[in-house]
């Protein structure tokens, strides 16, 4: 296989992310893939890419790759400073791409076309930093090759999509499966009031500080599946919002779920940023 | 059967008891309604994970709630294949849980063997099963009360009414009675978890080395 582009820097965490693993969940193995689903399939279909063709995760920019061919890539999510976003760009062997921290957001996608050709663990070439699954972060000096190029051509040259959001970001929540385990008091806080995002926060989910939810009973739940955009609170009172690597089965009841169309945009979520959780309509 | 709200991407099934839930596993495993991705058999629940744009939530709750389940379900699954799991029965916790059990350490091997054990759900890790006694004997371990930072792949350990096998190396806090050899977990084998929801398991006392 020859290599499409080298890692020269992979920036605090470069991961390699498609669709997941859906479907596996019973033998203890959870989804994964792309935490923003919606940007990851952007920067796919910009460079003509199949649904699920595997593409680079950026965690707060960072990245630099040499291309060692010519290769056709497009960025979408957090918009870096040096690379183009939303728009596919042609590197000639030899150029090199720099993705600068982003002043908004915190993934960037990087699709190659024809896709990042790494050895797919049960049917994924996402990195599952939960459980281990996957390909490692990319480290400086690997060596990337991407698939044979698919026979569509990219049909859009630039995507116009709304960025992630600098300021408070307010997301639609329901009523979980334990809400009746928190008194009125916690969810009127949680609808009502801002909870900042800690830098504990990763794949696994968006570690919450703010007002803590009082539980109206007492009592351990048995182990229950959990879902991405699960609000779950464990004894701290704080809630924890899932992303795509959260575990299958969780202990601690979930008071809310954010809405699924939402979730993309808390996985742009930064440290420091505000989340406004809101009840759906 | 209580049907839980759980966002626009998720259905919580609630039910009385563990067999029920694999009962209801086992019907929608074999017929599962339009616009389910995935489902999670856990301790009293099962979670359908709804493909949001496909899915009409109505449509797979009254799916669920008329699917054709039967009894007895436990060992039927998996092939019904019984698997055994040899076991050095050594582990750092076996004292204790004798004195805990009030079985003694040899009375706590003796019991653990002498019975099959149901595989009731997986989570925690990739092909960690949450494994159920299947006898009359009442196994309630509690954890520990600070879990060790490091528990070895292999380890056979007990939590609660649950044993299970950790498939790799990780933190834990359940009580080390022993460990095995057989992987649990190999991605090389399909499906790549051997405990499974639904199979039988015999463990089965051997010395070191053997």
């Amino acid at each position: 296989m020859t290599t499409a582009l080298t890692v020269l820097a992979p920036g605090p965490l470069t991961t390699v992310q498609d669709a997941g693993r859906p479907g596996l969940a019973a033998l203890g193995v959870g989804r994964s893939g792309a935490c923003d689903r919606a940007s990851y399939a952007l920067a796919n279909r910009l460079v003509g890419n199949e649904v699920g063709a595997a593409a680079l995760e950026v965690t707060l920019g960072g990245l630099a790759l040499r291309a060692e061919r010519d290769v056709v890539v497009a960025l979408a999510g957090a918009r870096c400073p040096g690379a183009p976003h939303d728009a596919v760009v042609a590197l000639r062997a030899g150029e090199e791409l720099r993705l600068g921290p982003p002043e908004a957001g915190l993934r960037t996608y990087v699709a190659v076309r024809g896709g990042v050709d790494v050895p797919a663990v049960l049917g994924s070439r996402s990195t599952d930093v939960l459980s281990g699954l996957g390909p490692a972060a990319l480290r400086a000096g690997d060596a990337l090759a991407a698939g044979p190029a698919p026979s569509r051509f990219p049909d859009v040259d630039v995507a116009p999509v709304p960025e992630p959001a600098a300021g408070d970001v307010v997301v639609r929540v329901l009523p979980g499966p334990r809400r009746d385990w928190f008194t009125g008091a916690a969810w009127a806080a949680l609808t009502t009031g801002a909870y900042a995002v800690t830098s504990e926060s990763n794949r696994v989910g968006v570690r919450l500080e703010g007002a803590a939810l009082e539980r109206a009973r007492d009592g351990e739940l048995p182990s229950e599946g959990m879902v991405r955009g699960a609000l779950q609170v464990p004894p701290s009172g704080e809630p924890v919002l899932f992303l795509a690597d959260h575990p299958v089965t969780g202990g601690y009841p979930v008071i809310g779920c954010v809405v699924d169309a939402d979730v993309d945009r808390c996985a742009q979520l930064r440290p420091g940023q505000r989340l406004l959780l809101r009840p759906a309509r | 059967m209580r049907v839980l709200p759980c966002g626009t991407s998720g259905l919580l099934v609630e039910l009385d008891a563990l067999d029920d839930v694999l009962a209801l596993y086992a019907a929608l495993e074999d017929d599962p309604p339009a616009g389910v991705l995935d489902l999670v058999p856990a301790a009293r629940t099962l979670l359908l994970h709804l493909d949001p744009e496909a899915g009409d939530a109505a449509a797979v709750e009254a799916a669920v709630r008329g699917a054709r389940t039967r009894r007895g379900v436990r060992g039927t699954r998996a092939g019904g294949d019984l698997v055994e799991v040899p076991v050095v029965y050594d582990g750092e916790d076996l004292e204790e849980i004798g004195e805990l059990t009030g079985w003694g350490a040899d009375g706590v091997v003796e019991r653990h063997t002498a019975q099959e054990w149901t595989v009731a759900f997986c989570g925690f890790a990739p092909g960690f099963g949450y494994l159920v006694a299947d006898g009359d004997e009442e196994w309630q371990v509690p954890r520990r009360s600070s879990p060790r930072t490091r528990v070895p792949a292999g380890s056979v350990a007990l939590a609660g009414e649950f044993t299970g096998v950790y498939p790799r190396e990780s933190p834990g806090g359940w009580q080390l009675l022993g460990r095995t050899d057989l992987p649990v977990f190999d991605l090389d084998r399909d499906p790549p978890a051997l405990l499974v929801p639904g199979a039988r398991v015999r463990f089965t006392a051997v010395r070191a080395g053997s």
